[in-house]
């Protein structure tokens, strides 16, 4: 789960984490009042999406008056923001972040993930502050910084001076470095956070380290225990699709093909996909039913994959293990009758009362193709959405 | 022979009363030798009761004592599965296999922490378990899909699992043991570590690895295999078409500031002299044309 920038950096002051001041506004009234609660001269218009390269896009302003503050946010605020990671549709603006602007002497770039091959939280860190991290390790590899953290000792005093000295924070501003650092670090273990990216953190005139911006992820899997994090959500930056989909236990994510996909298991979901695209189509989704689908799940499953008006067939690929073929063939039928469907549905079954469940497809009068494995089965749907197009164009 | 579990391993069972691990339990008992295998299940609050004929005890290391198991399998639910594995390590098991989905990362820091410098072998969590066909199965795959045979099955994924041993049986090839490692991004036992005993077990002939988008197991794999390995590899990585920052499905399944893809897998283990497939559908045929 993501949050916006406004709600990372509350969370960061929770942690003793430095951040400039600032206020999160539904409205230009809300940006003006916010503007002038903040006192000084220079501020900061910031768009809240969950996406990165704002500024870029024209998300990130600095205003110098107060009627600057206003004249951004009217621009900000209901804008469709495109950046590299919007994808080309954008997304709109609904929230600002205003905050007092910041005497920026140096850019830095701090950053927490889960480490796989260490099984340790891991800090990098950077002098290149605002760039891409993937771009600097692409280009400078030598100037991110890496210190695996000890899940029992802790972010250490002798490791959080190490990699400050390294990213150029100068001595006088160790001590503020160490409290941001290892802050951030117990805010990352506290809040069960999956990533954390601070880009840039920044050293200020006066010799201060703030955060300019964060950025948080957590774990889906322990968000049991967070309910404040829960609220944070916002669901209008989430795919419809996929929060539909949720409420119903199944994974599902949107893609940009037109072949829709229903598979048992998360690994099988992606190879099947994989196989459509070997054979020349694109999925339009990964959709994992996962080990106990019912009748109902299954349907329900339908309905998601055809509410995506650019699904011109649907591959259902099931291994049939502890769930039964006929289980999901009956399924299927419910589903295919009730939604009537009407573009080309393949199906291929295999393991348990894979027979039974072949004849109750045949049996069903419905226009099922049947395939007996994956490669057979992405040619057929390929095939047959293909001819589907042939006829339905003028 | 076979690896890690075989038809005289002991099993205790963490969770054995709830509704997933009396399922399951049932159907492990009932599969080849299970009936001997099973041996105990834990719940602090029904020790001296049983299930099914199964002796209930208070903790994994009186199980342990009662009835020399050597082996747990966990079902309890996410937010007890981590402690329910720092008792079976504490206990000195050989070997825990956590069938448990949705585990909190932090637990799994924590307890990978506390295994350090321990004998206690983990596999999962978020696995389908081990099965040596015709001798044991511990965890929730399809048992009578197996065949007692010489071919050895590591995957991060459950169903494409089963489906890699689909393809062998059209073969007529059976195998020594399938090992399903889990799709967390922390957890136990890794491509590599199944794969070193595969190439010690004098009844494994050749070896299909399944692997999936995230993290760099594949290739630490790849890479150890290129050197050491005496047998036969064949692979198949899921995930060509997953877009870039998005879980597919499995918590460990992201590709992540650009790292983790299917491509750099696939040109990594080719590099590396493994036979691979970008065509899920004839991993069988692949592994047969290597023997």
């Amino acid at each position: 789960m993501n949050i916006h920038e406004y709600q990372g950096k509350e969370i960061l002051r929770r942690y003793g984490v430095a951040t400039p001041r600032g206020y999160p506004c539904f409205s230009v009234a809300e940006a003006d009042e916010a503007a002038r609660k903040l006192g000084g001269n220079v501020w900061v218009v910031k768009a809240q999406i969950h996406a990165g390269g704002r500024g870029k896009g024209g998300g990130v302003k600095v205003a110098k008056s107060l009627d600057d503050v206003h004249r951004y946010a009217s621009a900000i605020l209901d804008m469709t923001l495109v950046t590299h990671q919007t994808g080309p549709e954008g997304r709109v603006v609904k929230r600002l972040l205003v905050e007092e602007g910041a005497d920026i002497r140096k850019e830095l770039y701090v950053g927490m993930v889960v480490d796989r091959a260490s099984q340790r939280v891991t800090l990098m860190a950077s002098s290149e502050g605002g760039m891409e991290i993937e771009e600097v390790a692409a280009h400078a590899p030598e100037k991110i910084h890496k210190v695996a953290i000890d899940p029992v000792d802790g972010l250490s005093q002798h490791q959080a001076d190490d990699i400050s000295r390294k990213i150029g924070v100068p001595e006088a501003s160790l001590a503020q470095a160490r409290a941001f650092m290892q802050g951030l670090y117990r805010a990352f273990v506290d809040c069960d956070a999956s990533l954390a990216e601070i880009n840039p953190l920044i050293l200020t005139g006066d010799g201060k380290v703030l955060a300019l911006d964060a950025k948080f992820n957590f774990d889906s899997n322990a968000l049991f225990r967070h309910p404040d994090i829960v609220a944070m959500r916002d669901l209008d930056e989430e795919d419809p699709a996929e929060i539909e989909a949720s409420k119903y236990d199944l994974s599902y994510i949107s893609l940009n093909g037109n072949i829709g996909c229903l598979v048992n298991g998360a690994g099988l979901a992606m190879a099947t996909m994989d196989t459509i695209k070997l054979f020349g189509a694109e999925p339009a989704n990964f959709l994992d039913v996962g080990g106990g689908a019912t009748a109902q799940k299954v349907t329900e499953a339908f309905k998601l994959m055809l509410k995506n008006p650019a699904v011109k067939g649907i591959l259902v690929n099931i291994f049939g293990g502890i769930m039964r073929c006929d289980t999901i063939a009956e399924g299927v039928i419910a589903a295919a009758k009730e939604v009537k469907l009407s573009v080309p549905l393949v199906v291929r079954m295999k393991g348990t009362n894979e027979d039974v469940g072949k004849q109750l497809l045949k049996a069903s009068g419905l226009p099922i193709i049947s395939a007996d494995n994956m490669a057979d089965a992405a040619q057929k749907i390929v095939a047959a959405v293909n001819r589907h197009e042939e006829r339905a164009a003028p | 022979m076979s690896i890690l579990i075989n038809a005289n391993t002991k099993v205790v069972t963490q969770g054995i009363t709830g509704k997933t691990g009396a399922f399951h339990t049932r159907l492990c008992r009932d599969y080849a030798n299970g009936r001997a295998c099973f041996v105990a299940g834990v719940n602090p609050n029904k020790a001296g009761e049983d299930f099914e004929g199964i002796p209930i005890f208070g903790s994994v290391k009186e199980a342990k004592e009662r009835t020399g198991a050597t082996v747990s399998v966990i079902y309890v639910p996410p937010p007890f599965a981590a402690s329910a594995i720092d008792e079976a390590v504490d206990a000195g098991l050989d070997l825990v296999i956590c069938i448990t989905e949705g585990v909190p990362v932090r637990d799994m820091i924590a307890t990978r922490k506390r295994m350090a410098g321990r004998k206690t072998l983990l596999i999962g969590p978020n696995c389908p378990g081990v099965i040596t066909p015709d001798e044991i199965k511990i965890g929730i795959m399809p048992g009578h899909i197996h065949k007692k045979g010489r071919i050895g099955v590591v995957s991060r994924s459950g169903t494409l699992t089963y489906e890699a041993v689909g393809q062998l049986m059209e073969l007529g090839l059976g195998q020594s043991t399938c090992v399903g490692i889990g799709g967390d991004p922390v957890n136990g036992l890794k491509h590599i570590d199944v794969m070193k005993l595969f190439n010690s077990d004098p009844d494994t002939d050749a070896v299909i690895m399944v692997g999936e988008i995230g993290g760099d197991d594949e290739e630490t794999c790849a890479r150890w295999i290129k050197e050491n390995m005496k047998k036969p590899v064949v692979g198949f990585i899921a995930g060509v078409t997953a877009p870039p920052g998005k879980r597919m499905g499995h918590a460990g399944a992201i590709i992540s500031g650009g790292k983790g893809t299917a491509q750099e897998k696939l040109a990594v283990m080719e590099a590396c002299g493994i036979k691979v497939t970008r065509n899920p559908a004839e991993m069988g045929k692949l592994l047969k044309s290597v023997l």
